[in-house]
C-alpha cells in the first residue's frame, strides 16, 4: 500500500506521458516513440491503483482475469480490422468509454464508501454533481457512437432521420437533465439518478440520427471529444490527476478535430449538430438538363498514354478507392510512372475519407511515402503547373461549383484546384453526383477526360497499358 | 484561508485543456486518424475508477452489486486500452515501413 500523496505523483507522471504520447504524433518519426510513452502512462496507472488499494484478496484475480479477457478481445479486434473500417472501429471504441465511463458513476454512486465520497444516501455534494455529469456525458457518448457506429458500418441508413420539433425535444431533454441533477443533489434518490442516465441515452440516440453520412467525420471528432469530457468528469468525481488531464486532452483533441473538419467541409458546427444534410437532393430537377452537356470519355489506353507523356502527375484520392480497394494497384500505377521519371505526388483534402486523416492512413498502408503525400493547402498550387490530374474515388472536394457558385450547398467549401491542370483524367462509376447530391462542374470542362469503370479495374488496365 | 482541493483539481483541468489544445494543433494531419485512437486508448485511464470499484467487494462477497459494474467496466475499458494502443501502432507501422524502403 503506497500513499496517497505518493500514489498522486505517479498519476501526474502518467498524465504528462500522455501528453508526451500526443507530442509524439507531430511527426512520423517520433509517433511510435509517443505510444510507447501512452503504453507507458497506462502502465503506470494501473499498477499504481493496484498498490494503492494494496487489497491482494481475492478480488484481485478476478480483476486481472477481467482484464486480460478485455485485453484479448481488444488485441483480437486491433489486429484483424482492416484500414477502410478505421472509423467504425473507432466509433465502437468510443462508445466502450463512454459505457465504462457510465458504469463507473454507478459504481460510485450505489458504494460510495470505496471512493471515500461519504455514504450511500449522503454522497458528497460535489461528488454528486461530478459523477452525475460524467454519467451524462459517457451515456451520450455511448448511445450517440453506437448509432454512428450502426451508420458507418451501413447497417443503419446514413440518410438523416428528422421530425418536426426534434430540436425542441433535444433542448427539452437536455434541460431535463440539468433539472434532475439539481433535484439529485436535494433528495439524493437513485432513481432520479437512474432517469438521469436513461435520459441521456436517448439525448444521444436523437443527437446522432439527424446527422447525415456526410457529415460522419465531424460526428466522430465530436464523439471523441465527448468522451473526454465524460471522462473528465469521472475524474473529478475519483480525484483522480491521470483522469483529469487525460480527459481534458482527449477532449480538446476531439474539439479541435471537430473544427477542422467543419472548415474543411464549410459548414458550422451548429448546422453539423442540427443536422439534415444531405436529406433531400432536392437539386435533381436541374440535372436532368445538364445530362445533355457532352462528357469526354475515354478508355485505361488513353489514360495511359496521356499519363505517360506527362512530366508531373498529381493523384487525387478518394473514399471511393478506399472502398475500391484500389490503393495497391494505384501504387503499383505510380511505381511504373516514376520510374519512367514522372513526378508523382498525392493531394488529400482533409475530408477525402470518413474520419480525419483517414485516407493518408489508407495510403500508408498501400505503402505510399507520406512525404509525397501533401495536404490541401500544401499541394493547391501546383495543379496549375501540373500536367495531369488523376482524379480517383473523389467527387465533391474536387467540384468548382465550390468556387463559382454562390447558390451551391458547398459553396465557399475549400476544394483541391484540379480544374487548373492541363488535363484531368476523372475515374469514376457514372455521373452521379457525391455525397452532397450535386452535379460536379469538373465532368464538363475541356480538359477532363472521364473513365468509366471501377476505380480498382482501371487502375489495373492502365497500369497493363503502360508497359 | 484554506482552498478547497476541487480548485487546485479545477486548475489542473483548464491547464491541461490548454496544453491539449498546442498539442493537437502541432499533430501532423496526416496523423490524425492515430491521433483519435491513441486518444481512445489513453482516455480508457478511466479504468483505474473501475479497479477500485471492483475491489471494494469484501471478501465475503466479491460480486455485489456495485463491483460488478466495476467489473464490467474493467472488460470495456481493457478492450479500449489494448485496442486502443495496439491499433495505434499497427498504423504508426505502416508509416514507417515505406521510409525505410525510401531512404
Amino acid at each position: 500500500m503506497i500513499s496517497a500523496n505518493l500514489s498522486a505523483v505517479f498519476y501526474l507522471i502518467s498524465g504528462i506521458l500522455f501528453i508526451l504520447a500526443l507530442r509524439g504524433l507531430s511527426s512520423p518519426d517520433t509517433s511510435r516513440q509517443g505510444n510507447y510513452f501512452g503504453i507507458a502512462g497506462m502502465i503506470i496507472a494501473v499498477v499504481v491503483t493496484f498498490l494503492s488499494i494494496g487489497n491482494f484478496s481475492s478480488s484481485l484475480v478476478y480483476v486481472i482475469v477481467f482484464l486480460l479477457i478485455g485485453g484479448a478481445v481488444g488485441a483480437f479486434i486491433a489486429f484483424r480490422i482492416p484500414m477502410t473500417a478505421m472509423p467504425e472501429l473507432v466509433a465502437g471504441f468510443h462508445s466502450l468509454v463512454g459505457l465504462a465511463a457510465v458504469f463507473v458513476a454507478i459504481s460510485a454512486f450505489l458504494n460510495p464508501a470505496a471512493f471515500n465520497l461519504g455514504i450511500v444516501g449522503k454522497i458528497k455534494l460535489a461528488s454528486l454533481i461530478e459523477m452525475s455529469i460524467g454519467a451524462a456525458v459517457g451515456a451520450i457518448t455511448f448511445s450517440g457512437s453506437i448509432i454512428a457506429f450502426l451508420k458507418l458500418r451501413g447497417i443503419m441508413s446514413g440518410s438523416p432521420i428528422t421530425f418536426s420539433g426534434q430540436h425542441m425535444l433535444n433542448l427539452f431533454l437536455g434541460l431535463g437533465i440539468f433539472v434532475l441533477i439539481f433535484y439529485l443533489c436535494k433528495t439524493q434518490s437513485a432513481n432520479i439518478f437512474w432517469t438521469v442516465i436513461l435520459i441521456s441515452f436517448l439525448v444521444g440516440v436523437l443527437l446522432i440520427i439527424p446527422i447525415g453520412g456526410a457529415d460522419m467525420p465531424v460526428v466522430i471528432s465530436m464523439l471523441n471529444s465527448y468522451s473526454g469530457w465524460a471522462a473528465a468528469g469521472i475524474g473529478f468525481t475519483l480525484e483522480n490527476t491521470a483522469l483529469i488531464i487525460t480527459g481534458a486532452l482527449v477532449g480538446s483533441s476531439g474539439a479541435i478535430l471537430s473544427y477542422i473538419m467543419c472548415k474543411a467541409m464549410n459548414r458550422s458546427f451548429v448546422s453539423v449538430i442540427l443536422g439534415g444534410f444531405g436529406a433531400d437532393n432536392s437539386s435533381e430537377d436541374k440535372k436532368g438538363s445538364k445530362d445533355q452537356k457532352p462528357v469526354k470519355s475515354g478508355n485505361a489506353e488513353d489514360a495511359a498514354f496521356l499519363m505517360k507523356n506527362a512530366s508531373s502527375v498529381i493523384i487525387v484520392p478518394g473514399y471511393g478507392m478506399a472502398v475500391a480497394q484500389a490503393q495497391h494497384a494505384l501504387r503499383e500505377m505510380v511505381d511504373k510512372l516514376k520510374k519512367n521519371d514522372i513526378k508523382v505526388t498525392y493531394a488529400i483534402h482533409p475530408v477525402a475519407g470518413r474520419m480525419p486523416g483517414h485516407m493518408n492512413v489508407l495510403l500508408a498502408e498501400a505503402n505510399v511515402p507520406y512525404d509525397e503525400v501533401f495536404e490541401l493547402e500544401d499541394i493547391n498550387n501546383d495543379f496549375a503547373n501540373s500536367d495531369v490530374a488523376f482524379v480517383i474515388g473523389a467527387n465533391d472536394v474536387t467540384n468548382p461549383v465550390a468556387k463559382t457558385d454562390p447558390k451551391s450547398p458547398i459553396f465557399g467549401m475549400p476544394v483541391l484546384d484540379v480544374e487548373k491542370c492541363k488535363s484531368v483524367l476523372f475515374v469514376k462509376r457514372s455521373l452521379s453526383p457525391g455525397y452532397a447530391g450535386i452535379d460536379n462542374e469538373l465532368f464538363y470542362k475541356d480538359n477532363t477526360l472521364m473513365l468509366f469503370a471501377d476505380a480498382k479495374k482501371m487502375t489495373e488496365d492502365i497500369v497493363k497499358n503502360l508497359d | 484561508m484554506e482552498i478547497d482541493p476541487f480548485i487546485f483539481r479545477l486548475s489542473i483541468f483548464i491547464l491541461s485543456i490548454f496544453i491539449g489544445y498546442y498539442v493537437v494543433w502541432s499533430v501532423t494531419p496526416s496523423l490524425h486518424t492515430p491521433l483519435m485512437s491513441v486518444t481512445n486508448a489513453i482516455s480508457s485511464v478511466i479504468i483505474v475508477g473501475a479497479i477500485i470499484a471492483a475491489l471494494a467487494g469484501s471478501s465475503g462477497s466479491i460480486f455485489n452489486i456495485s463491483s460488478i459494474f466495476g467489473f464490467i467496466a474493467i472488460i470495456l475499458a481493457a478492450i479500449n486500452i489494448f485496442g486502443g494502443f495496439l491499433v495505434t501502432q499497427r498504423m504508426l507501422q505502416m508509416y514507417k515501413k515505406k521510409k525505410d524502403k525510401k531512404k
